[in-house]
């Protein structure tokens, strides 16, 4: 499969997870474990482009997909407006949702890029945060929907 | 213009947002290269005898290095016997944990107290292996009857430690309050229901040794208690160990420290002489990980019909779980703030400690104080419904007038400084009360399905309560003239790398992207307290500052000597960081020139800061909700709240703080609780089944601003990490009953679910 824009190859066992392929094959830390429910979200990465949960995934499913984590969000030194958005509105704080939270974050926009704050909500249920009330991450999303769509009708 | 006081977006972000944490599972450092996977097989029974292991077919399995149990630890000293033998049974001593009988051991012995308890230890090459390896091991149990709930654990019929003879290792009953002159009393019991904390990363550890070193990573707030718990189970010198905190997704106080778990990890990596590595599932984390709250209460409330409270009285049960870990302590916490932020004549308070099996309880956001402000809060609102009164109006008639302070509760607290009614006002109107109130009595009298509630809540906190603890500092100023903060207080996302950069260009000039700020490695700071009870800037933040005092004063010398000048005559340019003579502007020098001036000695100063005295953050809620009368679903649409933390120094850390805290308190009231069957059980072991807050069942939040320094530090700060919690429980709490109090209602239990809800509307209407 391809990991952020670099084709990764191995021999896995068969239910080898997706997150532990990109994990510990892959060597991309960022993507998180919270939990064995596929209830958490910390996980979430995109599979050609479309959010999934990774520890739901198996490896075997994504071969010869397009994989992106966190690590491959940023532009060489320039943030994603999503990561971008994160820090001016301070939407994290332990970081441990963080990955999975950004990258659902910007699969919700690239479905819908105006959201209004009940959307934005209702497309993040499935992703935990325990730090920010979700209040700043709320305002991070709506922030940066609000940079991207400037960008795109330039 | 000082940078104290402005919004600063954090430091550790981009690191954060861009490579991602280094947690314990993603640390890749040489002396864990080839470390084994900890499995841990945890007991499925509540209470049951431990007849044997078999771990023949586990040991068969592939990749598998070694089954442990409690009879391969004969390499660590017994832990040290509590004096005389421990506490008595019912003795008022409430130490934490227990010893002597009540002996918590590392590895299960001969019986399992709590579903989740280890039992044994699988090491193995990967953790797929792990899994399937603990299941191949067999332990024969033989149940026995669980103590489930408080009210059998007080009835004693079976005992979780027979030799001890009780299910009460604390028992402190309070004496009556003087209720004579009430006009009104009020009494009941109220459940404050055990949660569980859920950090996004659970507990984990990694462990190494090397030529009689050992270095061990944990998930903690408390890197260097941690070395000293280690120290004590293996009987080693605290210098032979480094502790390492890495990145820490979340703690909420059930980090503090480190569990058996941990210690064990760090065992088995000497015991098999390989390192070792232990990241628990979610639904190990459920039952493994401490959870907190889990007292009923029974309060008593009097006063006058003209809304005078004169006498309250609040008796605490604490389930503390299987073992009494922190759970001893908790509720004398809960007892020290039981008065809440009430002038009242007369306040009684005791506390009992049970022994259940279920996970042990330890802190969690708040430790005793939002148990302690739920109860009277509650109480208050049923003083306020069987007076008639606004429960407002009631708050405001007893709350600690402003010129009162410091103010010395019965309770044994000093509060140091508030402005208590200052701050209902504030909240009520920036809620819009008396609109809300209007509109309530508009969807009342249409008889709407929707109806509206307005929660109130008042409360007051302690933080820092250990502060004569105090926490740690060094601050060196480099050759380079770039400054290095080392930090014995404990980051988890609470944003001390920020904070403390700000501390330092504030007082030494030096900027913050010229700071850098190290905390959670012993082997670069060994002494230091860490994180917990909202301490770490009134404490670790002052230390810091103190620090840059007795660095700044060194280099006054330096630049003397440097620039032939009389140290009286040298002043500090904070804005650019330049030492100068007074009158002669044209000669100044760097930070980076006094640095190198120091020569060999450098310029670093330690610092270990004390206070005096805890401090007494306060502030109000109000919870404005709509509760479906047809369905019992309730739905927060508005959360106002002023929480007032003292001096402010970074409100964008403070604001993350509040909103994180009231998110967790909300929980608690609506949705979250740990729940177990009659035998044990428990029925919410995942996180499909427990009710963790999401995105969707909140609101943004109205937070308002109020700053009544703290006047025992010099930064005038007190702690914000918990206040949200404390505050907005009982608001929303109250936010739900009061939304149908027109029917008759009068409490409904803790949490607030569709089903509960709906069951006393019905009850409510059949009774009519």
């Amino acid at each position: 499969m391809t990991v952020n824009g670099s084709p990764v190859e191995a021999d896995v066992a068969d239910r080898t997870l997706l997150v532990h392929f990109v994990r510990d094959v892959a060597g991309l830390t960022a993507t998180n474990v919270g939990c064995d429910t596929s209830s958490c979200g910390a996980c979430t990465v995109l599979l050609d482009g479309q959010s999934v949960k990774s520890c739901t995934v198996l490896a075997a499913q994504a071969d010869g997909h397009e994989i992106t984590t966190l690590e491959g969000l940023a532009n060489g030194d320039e943030m994603h407006p999503m990561q971008r958005a994160f820090h001016t509105e301070h939407g994290l704080q332990c970081g441990f949702c963080t990955p999975g939270m950004v990258m659902a974050a910007v699969s919700l926009l690239a479905e819908n890029p105006r959201p209004t704050e009940q959307q934005v909500r209702a497309g993040l249920e499935g992703n935990l945060c325990r730090c920010t009330g979700y209040h700043n991450i709320v305002r991070a999303v709506l922030t940066a929907a609000d940079h991207m769509d400037g960008q795109a009708s330039r | 213009m000082s940078i104290l006081g402005t919004r600063v977006v954090r430091t550790e972000d981009p690191r954060l947002l861009t490579a991602g944490g280094v947690y314990v599972d993603d640390v890749r450092v040489p002396e864990l290269a080839g470390a084994a996977r900890v499995t841990f097989v945890r007991s499925p029974f509540a209470h049951a005898l431990i007849k044997g292991v078999d771990a023949a077919a586990a040991l068969a399995a592939p990749g598998v290095l070694a089954v442990l149990t409690f009879t391969d630890i004969n390499d660590i000293p017994p832990p040290p016997p509590p004096p005389e033998g421990g506490p008595p049974p019912g003795s008022e001593a409430a130490p934490m944990p227990l010893g002597g009988v009540w002996q918590e051991p590392l590895l299960a012995v001969d019986r399992v107290r709590f579903v989740g308890e280890p039992v044994a230890m699988v090491l193995t090459d990967d953790s797929y292996q792990g899994e399937d390896a603990a299941e191949l091991v067999t332990v024969d149990y033989e149940p026995l009857p669980a103590v489930v709930g408080i009210e059998q654990s007080l009835a004693g019929g079976t005992l979780l430690f027979p030799d001890a003879g009780t299910n009460i290792p604390v028992d402190h009953a309070a004496v009556d309050a003087a209720f004579d002159g009430c006009d009104v009393v009020v009494e009941r019991d109220i459940v404050n229901q055990r949660v569980a904390p859920v950090p996004m990363e659970g507990r984990a550890a990694a462990a190494c040794w090397q030529g009689g070193k050992l270095t061990v990573w944990v998930s903690t707030q408390n890197a260097q208690i941690s070395r000293f718990i280690l120290a004590g189970a293996f009987g080693m010198d605290p210098g032979s160990i480094r502790v390492v905190a890495p990145d820490v997704g979340g703690g909420f106080g059930a980090k503090v420290a480190l569990d058996r778990d941990a210690i064990l990890v760090a065992w088995a990596a000497r015991h098999t002489s390989r390192p070792a590595r232990w990241v628990e599932t979610r639904s190990e984390n459920l039952t493994g990980m401490t959870h907190g709250r889990a007292q009923r209460h029974t309060v008593k409330i009097g006063g006058t019909r003209d809304g005078r409270v004169l006498a309250y009285r609040l008796d605490v049960v604490q389930d503390t779980g299987a073992y009494a870990r922190m759970g001893g302590f908790l509720p004398t916490l809960t007892n020290l703030m039981a008065a809440g932020p009430y002038d009242l004549a007369s306040v009684t308070v005791g506390y009992r400690v049970t022994l259940t099996n279920t996970t042990p309880i330890s802190a969690y956001r708040g430790a005793g104080r939002p148990e302690a402000t739920a109860a009277i809060e509650r109480a208050m609102d049923l003083f306020a419904a069987e007076i008639g009164m606004d429960p407002a109006e009631v708050r405001r008639k007893n709350l600690v007038p402003s010129d009162k302070f410091p103010y010395q509760t019965p309770c044994g607290a000093l509060y140091d400084t508030g402005d208590y009614a200052g701050a209902l006002d504030k909240v009520l109107a920036g809620a819009g009360y008396a609109g809300l109130r209007a509109e309530q009595a508009r969807r009342r009298e249409r008889g709407d399905v929707v109806q509206l509630g307005i929660g109130v809540s008042s409360y007051v906190e302690i933080t820092a309560a250990d502060a004569d603890n105090g926490e740690t500092a060094r601050v060196v100023v480099n050759d380079d003239g770039t400054a290095t903060v080392y930090t014995g207080s404990s980051a988890h996302g609470q944003g001390h790398h920020t904070a403390w950069a700000m501390i330092v260009e504030n007082d030494l000039g030096i900027p913050m992207n010229k700071v850098t700020v190290k905390h959670g490695d012993t082997d670069e700071m060994p002494f230091g307290t860490g994180t917990y009870a909202s301490r770490s800037l009134q404490l670790g933040g002052v230390a810091v500052h103190r620090a840059d005092l007795e660095v700044r004063e060194q280099a006054r010398k330096l630049a003397a000597d440097l620039m032939e000048a009389s140290e009286a005559d040298l002043e500090l340019d904070t804005s650019t960081g330049l030492w100068q003579v007074r009158g002669d502007p044209g000669a100044s020098r760097t930070w980076a020139d006094v640095a190198r001036h120091s020569g060999a000695e450098g310029l670093s100063a330690f610092v270990h800061y004390k206070d005096g005295a805890p401090t007494f953050p306060f502030g109000s809620h109000v919870a404005v909700a709509e509760v479906d009368t047809e369905t019992g679903k309730v739905t927060l649409i508005r959360h106002v709240t002023v929480d007032d933390a003292g001096t402010v120094l970074n409100p964008v850390l403070t604001e993350g703080q509040r909103h994180g805290g009231i998110a967790q308190g909300v929980a608690q009231a609506l949705l979250e609780e740990m729940v177990y069957d009659a035998d044990g059980n428990p029925l919410t072991g995942t996180l499909a089944d427990y009710a963790a807050i999401t995105a969707a069942e909140l609101p943004s939040f109205e937070l308002l601003v109020s700053e009544t320094p703290a006047t025992i530090n010099p930064l005038g700060a007190k702690g914000i990490g918990e206040a949200g919690t404390i505050g907005s429980t009982p608001a929303m709490h109250s936010a739900v009953i009061d939304a149908v109090s027109h029917l008759g209602i009068r409490h409904i239990d803790m949490p607030t679910t569709p089903s509960r809800v709906w069951a006393a509307i019905s009850e409510a209407r059949n009774s009519q």
